[in-house]
């Protein structure tokens, strides 16, 4: 008997699982709008706006490391480069931000403000359809998952892996870094996109719409989180982890390992991608720092500290280092890098399996003790 | 270096899964009895002769077996065959047409050569039936991956293969935990699970007890006729049990082929065997 593939969906979490992830939703899309919009500011229940661009921020991150460790944790791939896709997406949306500030820029053109400044008298032919919301959010999925194809299918074509392949990852982004540094790129130099005004016409800066990207985010990262686990779950998350242990067996069987890398790794861009144009109107700002060899670094460490190979670690992860790093940069800022270090060289050396890896442990101790 | 060739060398296109189910260079056909045909084949890496004018020709059904000194060329000669390594000159064809020095591992191991490593090499992650899942015939494209799901025919067929290696107490386990001649074991019923026309078995019987070694041949007899069977392997008493002929190899050619008794008694493979 076939199962249908939506009951396949649904059976890839258990019922405490999907219990969980209901009242995570619950939580965003109902508790935090009633807290920040009912309850008076003075009122210790209140939720601030800026808790809710950090848990938004946070969520975005979160959704990059599931992406992260799709590709690393079970397909055994370690990317330094995946801050490119996200700043793609973020890019990608952001053009859209940009033409929706219209006439209310500082030059009071309907070209933004940079291309002002370059003196450009019309949008380059890259700009087209920007100030169209479907082509924008197509640009989204579309660019991450182009550059990941055609960066992939010739990388794993020619059987680069493992420190290899971080290496060049690490290069790759640091290369688009130096590129969207430069104004006549055409995406705002090193001051990138900021200053966005309105989506769809609403003012961004509402509590409404605050709140709104806010729930969009918390259920695309549920949604991930349930497709994750879906995809892990099939035999194509069982070729895949077979490919991180032994790839030329899995080749031997008749698996050609090119086609199944490929298909993670776009997967696993297009999820960086969403997760940036979340990003972006949240927060406010996107620029080529993104794309710094530094921040996808960092991507890998959430991940690391959390637990590969896990769907919950990466989430505990990002929450737990950026949680430390918000509080880190207001109260010792000088110290956050040698933190971030040691934070990784101790995850690295003590709990390999991180956070979740820890937390099995001790409950394992807890039962040999109970029996 | 050697990678590269390798890579190289491949025909248009070959690297895609898009091949798999309509072969480069034709159906496999048995019909004038050979499986495996090696015409003057030569290897080499940097100037050393790994392979070097072997000939060798394996009939359908046969089982044979392969014996030489280290060096001699035995893994070489696997590698060739499953695509792992291009060969400087010599043909390689399995039947009348497919010409192997032109499909990639997959696409061999999809014409019906099945290859099991001097070294167990099992997936230690996965259970034991999800290992024999993961290597049954089936179209192994992506696609087909993400919407797999199990027949009932396909479970009767993992129980079965799990019944012939004993494995069926162990179908839950991770494969790592397996003792070394499970794994050996393991590995030989994922080969089975391919349904191969021809296995290549390079040192199966290593770290087996005697008794597993005993019933390892049993086995290999059993398969004998269904399939083409190449035996690389040191332990004589083991070679003897499968009966059929040996051949012997030696820098990289063949030195010798006959019964086992003959071999043995060849001037040139003792002095092979016990220095000069």
């Amino acid at each position: 008997m076939r199962k249908p593939l939506t009951v396949r969906i649904l059976s890839a979490l258990d019922s405490k699982q999907w219990l969980a992830l209901g009242i995570f939703l619950a939580l965003a899309l109902i508790a935090v709008p009633v807290l920040h919009l009912m309850v008076p500011e003075e009122s210790a229940f209140h939720v601030s706006t800026y808790m809710i661009t950090l848990i938004g921020k946070i969520m975005c991150y979160a959704l990059v490391a599931v992406a992260m460790d799709l590709i690393w944790g079970y397909g055994g791939i370690l990317s330094l480069g995946h801050g490119l896709f996200f700043a793609l997406g973020g890019y990608a949306f952001g053009m859209y931000l940009m033409r929706q500030i219209g006439r209310d820029g500082s030059y009071q053109s309907d070209l933004p403000d940079f291309m002002v400044f370059l003196d450009w008298k019309e949008l380059p032919w890259f700009w087209i359809g920007s100030d169209h919301i479907g082509w924008s959010l197509f640009l989204v999925v579309a660019v991450p998952a182009f550059v990941a194809f055609v960066f992939g299918y010739f990388a794993f074509r020619s059987r680069i892996k493992g420190v290899y392949f971080s290496i060049i990852t690490q290069a790759l982004t640091y290369a688009a870094m130096l590129l969207f540094f430069r104004n006549e790129t055409g995406f705002g130099g090193n001051n990138g996109f900021t200053d966005f005004k309105r989506i769809l016409g609403f003012p961004i800066t509402s509590s409404e719409m605050r709140l709104v990207l806010f729930g969009l985010t918390a259920v695309m990262l549920a949604a991930t989180l349930v497709f994750s686990a879906w995809l892990v779950k099939s035999k194509f998350g069982r070729v895949l982890t077979a490919i991180r242990d032994a790839e030329s067996r899995v080749m031997f069987i008749g698996y050609n390992p090119l086609w199944y890398k490929l298909t993670i790794w776009v997967i696993s861009a297009v999820l960086c991608g969403i997760a940036g144009a979340l990003y972006v109107p949240l927060v406010g700002i996107i620029n080529p720092s993104e794309m710094s060899p530094a921040n996808s670094i960092e991507i890998a460490i959430w991940v690391a500290v959390g637990g590969r190979g896990t769907l919950i670690g990466p989430i505990i992860g990002a929450f737990v280092v950026n949680l430390a790093k918000s509080w880190f940069t207001v109260s010792f800022p000088e110290y956050w890098l040698f933190f971030l270090g040691l934070l990784f060289i101790v995850v690295t050396l003590m709990l390999p399996q991180g956070l979740v890896g820890l937390w099995k442990k001790l409950m394992a101790r807890k039962e040999g003790a109970a029996a | 270096m050697i990678l590269e060739n390798t890579l190289d060398d491949r025909p248009e296109g070959s690297d895609g899964s898009d091949q798999m189910g309509h072969f480069v260079t034709g159906e496999l056909d048995l019909s004038h009895g050979v499986a495996l045909y090696l015409e003057d084949i030569t290897v080499s890496f940097d100037g050393f002769k790994a392979l070097n004018n072997l000939n060798l020709e394996i009939n359908a059904g046969e089982l044979r077996c392969i014996i030489g000194p280290n060096g001699a060329g035995k893994t070489t000669m696997m590698d060739v065959i499953t695509g792992k390594t291009r060969p400087d000159s010599g043909k390689a064809f399995f039947g009348q047409t497919i010409d192997l020095t032109r499909l990639t591992e997959p696409e061999i191991a999809h014409v019906g050569i099945g290859r099991k490593f001097q070294k167990p090499t099992i997936f230690e992650q996965h259970t034991v039936f999800e290992n024999l899942e993961l290597a049954m015939k089936t179209d192994k494209r992506v696609w087909k991956s993400l919407m797999a799901w199990l027949t009932g025919d396909e479970r009767d067929r993992i129980a079965e293969t799990l019944k012939m290696i004993r494995l069926n107490g162990e179908a839950d386990r991770p494969a790592g935990l397996l003792s070394h001649g499970q794994k050996q074991w393991l590995e030989i019923g994922m080969l089975l699970m391919q349904e191969p026309k021809l296995l290549l078995l390079d040192e199966p019987v290593a770290g087996m007890t005697d008794d597993e070694t005993m019933r390892t041949a049993e086995l290999f007899v059993s398969l004998a006729g269904k399939h083409s069977l190449v035996v690389v392997e040191h332990d004589m008493a083991f070679v003897e049990k499968l009966g059929g002929l040996v051949t012997v190899l030696h820098e990289g050619s063949v030195l010798a082929e006959g019964d086992l008794a003959t071999v043995q008694n060849d001037q040139r493979v003792i002095e092979v065997y016990l220095g000069r």
